[in-house]
């Protein structure tokens, strides 16, 4: 069978064996009707063992040999029922998953949750081709990672998930797919090479360049977990034991004006390489400590500091335009 | 199948070891001595590259092993196929592919090579003890293969799933064993291998021959009466017939299958019983003199003898009716009559010279020469020895009037030799005698002990008339059994000594037991399975209904398992229950317990927002946390939250 058609039927059967359109409304539970059954190569291997076992006890009338055969058999057929409970009735919930810049390992975190009384062994995930391997213990719950390299920015839906188990015997193997409802946040993919920060032309508009330059020492205040520590007054501390840590407020217009401008880049930039810039020069902003700004089509971000802001300016530029892709 | 290539880990290489162990120890006595040696050198070697994690031996050393163990195969039985020679070889590949563990992969197939050894196991026996030892066998390989999935668990876990599990499947073994529709092997042609020597009954009998069987206590056959068991001096087994004597020994000379029926008129009280006959390798069927009916796929030979088709390898069951009464070879063949005449040229002069006196003193009356022989071993006081002193050229002359000293085939002997010298046809007969009724299980046991020989004479209107010389001079050995016969202080077979009850009585436990095994397990045959389907109300079983019947019960008993297996045991933890309740009674107030919330923080916040309450609420939060969390929770926990939360009322 050719390697697209053998692709296409197996999506078709997916489709068909998920139940539900993904995504899926939160728990998925595997009810039996979406858990599937079939022999492993082992198995099928053990079936062929039997086979011929049983044609040996035949041709030598050994009786004991059709009792093994025979219990053979039925270790066969219970160790399906086995695999089968091991993976029935799990409910899994997406449970949350950090942005990522593109090209990045997308984490998808989702919560595998086992009501019984008995643990469920060996349950191998996977959305992609590298399986993750859990348990869940009785009455628990477990929460499996699985990673996605990311290609786009934007956001990225969670990849179907297979759910699967060949434990207790391997002959067997029982699976599921599900497709929780957990979307990642692509932050589009800093440069590597960009134009330093804009501190020149219409962003610096309005600072007074006056020879103190934007280091312009103003006052003191105390100190917030966003400050830069390059900031605290270490001299301060110093003088007053036991005081709070403070910063040090500058005059500078620059330093608090920073503005990162979608239009400050030449006109033969694309929107990719201008997000990419857009990123790099927020990433360096933040790391330097600066408040900055974000102006851009339809979006303009005051200035500000710290996670909060360079996670929103990121954001930004990860669904810039992201409705018409 | 990224599963598939995961290494070998060392639990699981252990695990391996165990199940090839396991398999091939009961195998060792089949086995030529150097398999056994190199088998435990592999086992070794593979202990070793376990415990000091050495690399695995490269592949062409294993492959240059694999050629050599099958060579070593082939020269030790000539061949390849065959089954101990196809055992060995599995041994052999077991052994080296226990040095060549790479993925989970080879893992399987080791316990699936486990899994034929078993079979092979039983194509040498099949007693009790080989099954006990067969399921300790599937038990650990099955443990293997469970531990091939997922090493975690210790040994006594892995063994625990594995003999549950087993458990589980016994019912479609049992629904398996008595539906499955039976086809009577052979399939194909079985190689003829060679068949080890078993004790029992030869074609030739010569002084000693039978005195050595009675050292033997196996059991030549088991037999069930329909009726009242016949008494203990009429149960002649007849087995071989021999006419022919070359001074020394007798020897069997018949036409085999010479009446595919029984030649002559039935006549007194027929006895009917069923015979289990163990395997003796030869052609014989043995019955109840004289044999009336014809088991199937057998013949009488020309002597009266019913023998079976194809020799007797496996232990097999028919029934039998005997005519004790019928009346034998009434017109029989002038050449039987004279090859039953026949003597040396020489040879036991006293002897002759009495018979000729009798000859001469009745003639033709063979009724009246066989009084006068009967006579003459009553007056010679003989005695009946297991331990008879060696004898000359003249065996006869010897034995009867020298060391006056025999066992059963001396007394059948001299007594035909006396006949045929005075113009009576008569031969020698060996068979068995008596038995020994288990009171377990009602069944007539026939040990070899029990092997005997007898005279035959042929009288002109009588046919062919049955006397025990052995009978005259020691009736104790006819009326109650061998032991009794002979002599105190005569080393006997340790199942023939009756000295100590308790043992005897054990001993008819086991051996009802074992009858049991061999009626029911072992010989639960087509034939048998017909019957007892029959009797069960299974009307003319077939595969065809043996097959539904059979579905449907799998079936049930697969709902069975599925409801067992599947039941959902949601009985939520009645803590759990007692918190939800508090924390809906709380919401009410607006004080809302989140999801992501531990207990502990939860009623840091609700205090914090209901100060009245806090303290009701920390407490019940930390019984709370103690009853769900907690490593030992007291048994009063539970009771005590329950009332702190009946009683809290924000």
């Amino acid at each position: 069978m050719p390697a697209s058609l053998r692709h296409r039927l197996h999506e078709t059967f997916v489709r068909w064996a998920l139940r539900v359109r993904p995504p899926e409304p939160a728990p998925i539970i595997l009810t039996q009707r979406r858990v599937y059954v079939l022999p492993t190569r082992a198995g099928l291997a053990y079936a062929t063992a039997l086979g011929v076992i049983l044609l040996g006890a035949m041709n030598y009338n050994l009786s004991l040999g059709h009792a093994l055969v025979f219990l053979l058999a039925g270790l066969g057929i219970i160790t399906i029922l086995h695999t089968f409970r091991n993976l029935v009735l799990i409910s899994i919930r997406p449970s949350r998953c950090e942005p990522v810049f593109a090209g990045g390992l997308a984490q998808f975190d989702v919560v595998l949750e086992n009501q019984r009384s008995d643990a469920r062994t060996c349950l191998r995930l996977s959305v992609d081709d590298v399986p993750v391997e859990i348990d869940i213990g009785p009455r628990a719950s477990t929460v499996a990672t699985m990673n996605v390299r990311t290609a786009r920015r934007g956001w990225l839906p969670m990849p179907r998930l297979t759910i699967e188990t060949t434990w207790p015997l391997g002959l067997v193997r029982a699976w599921s797919y599900a497709g929780p409802n957990l979307n990642c946040l692509v932050y589009p993919t800093p440069a590597v090479k960009a134009p330093p920060l804009p501190w020149s032309s219409h962003s610096t508009r309005g600072s007074t360049k006056d020879g103190r330059g934007a280091d312009d020492f103003s006052g003191l205040r105390n100190h917030q977990a966003a400050d830069p520590p390059r900031h605290v007054a270490w001299k301060a501390v110093a003088r007053q034991q036991d005081g709070p840590l403070l910063t040090k407020l500058f005059t500078g217009a620059a330093a608090q004006q920073l503005w990162l401008d979608w239009d400050a880049l030449p006109d033969i930039v694309d929107t990719e390489q201008r997000l990419s810039v857009l990123a790099r020069w927020m990433i360096d902003a933040d790391a330097a400590g600066l408040a900055w700004g974000l102006r851009m089509p339809g979006i303009r971000l005051v200035p500000g500091s710290g996670q909060a802001q360079l996670a929103g300016g990121l954001r930004a530029l990860a669904l810039h335009d992201h409705g018409a892709r | 199948m990224a599963r598939a290539k995961r290494p070998v880990s060392r639990r699981q290489a252990w695990w391996l070891l165990a199940t090839a162990l396991a398999a091939s120890a009961p195998l060792t006595p089949h086995l030529p001595l150097w398999l056994t040696l190199g088998t435990a050198t592999a086992f070794a070697w593979r202990a070793a590259l376990t415990w000091r994690q050495w690399h695995l031996p490269p592949r062409w050393l294993l492959v240059i092993l694999v050629m050599a163990g099958t060579v070593g195969v082939f020269l030790q039985y000539r061949t390849i196929l065959g089954r101990t020679p196809g055992v060995a070889l599995l041994v052999v590949f077991l052994a080296l592919k226990l040095l060549e563990l790479r993925a989970a992969r080879d893992a399987v197939a080791t316990a699936l090579v486990c899994y034929f050894l078993v079979l092979g196991q039983f194509l040498f026996t099949q007693t009790i003890p080989t099954a006990m030892l067969a399921c300790i066998t599937i038990l650990i390989t099955t443990a293997t293969l469970l531990a091939a999935s997922d090493d975690r668990p210790n040994p006594r876990q892995q063994l625990g799933r594995a003999g549950l599990m087993l458990a589980q499947a016994l019912p479609f073994m049992l629904l398996l064993f008595v539906l499955f529709p039976r086809v009577q092997g052979p399939l194909w042609g079985i190689p003829q291998d060679r068949f080890s020597a078993v004790s029992g009954l030869s074609d030739t009998m010569s002084p000693g021959s039978i005195a050595q069987l009675s050292q033997s206590d196996a059991i030549a056959f088991r037999v069930r009466f329909k009726g009242d068991v016949p008494p203990q001096s009429q149960l002649y087994w007849r087995g071989p017939v021999m006419p022919s004597f070359d001074g020394r020994s007798w020897r069997v000379t018949q036409i085999l299958g010479a009446y595919p029926q029984v030649p002559y008129a039935a006549a007194g009280t027929p006895v009917d019983y069923e015979v289990t006959l163990e395997p003796h390798g030869k052609y014989w069927l043995f019955a109840l003199e004289m044999p009336g009916t014809l088991p199937p796929e057998s013949a009488l030979t020309s002597d009266y003898q019913p023998i079976a088709r194809q020799a007797v390898r496996n232990r097999i069951r028919y029934t039998q009716r005997a005519w004790p009464d019928a009346i034998a070879g009434g017109n029989e063949a002038p050449n039987m009559l004279r090859n039953a005449l026949a003597l040396p040229k020489d040879g036991n002069p006293r002897i002759r010279a009495i018979s000729a006196g009798w000859r001469a003193q009745y003639g033709d009356d063979g009724a009246a020469i066989l009084i006068a022989a009967e006579n003459l071993f009553l007056k010679q006081l003989l005695i009946y020895t297991l331990n008879p002193p060696l004898l000359g050229p003249d065996i006869v002359d010897e034995f009867l009037f020298d060391t006056k000293r025999g066992f059963c085939e001396h007394f059948a002997a001299s007594f035909v030799f006396a006949l045929r010298a005075a113009g009576v046809p008569a031969r020698v007969v060996a068979g068995y005698q008596g038995g020994e009724i288990n009171p377990v299980d009602g069944y007539l046991v026939v040990r070899q002990y029990d092997a005997h020989a007898w005279a035959e004479a042929w009288i002109a209107g009588r046919g062919w008339v049955r006397i025990d010389p052995t009978a005259i001079s020691a009736p104790s050995r006819i009326n109650s059994n061998f032991t009794a016969a002979v002599p105190a202080g005569e080393a006997l077979p340790f199942l023939a000594r009756g000295d100590l009850a308790w043992l005897r009585e054990l001993r008819y436990r086991l051996d009802a037991v074992t009858n049991g095994w061999n009626q029911w397990v072992l010989g639960y045959n087509p034939q048998r399975q017909r019957d007892f389907l029959a009797s069960v109300g299974l009307n003319e079983p077939d595969w065809r209904n043996m097959t539904a019947v059979l579905s449907v019960l799998c079936g049930m008993v697969m709902l069975g398992l599925t409801a067992w297996i599947l039941r959902n045991r949601l009985r939520v933890d009645p803590a759990l229950v007692a918190w939800r309740r508090f924390t809906a009674r709380l919401s009410r107030h607006g004080i809302a317990w989140q999801a992501w919330e531990g207990p502990l923080a939860f009623a840091q916040r609700a205090g914090m927002q209901a100060p009245v309450h806090a303290r009701a609420i920390a407490e019940i939060a930390a019984l709370y946390a103690r009853l769900r969390y907690g490593p030992a929770p007291q048994p009063g926990d539970l009771s005590q939250f329950k009332a702190k939360i009946a009683a809290f009322k924000p």
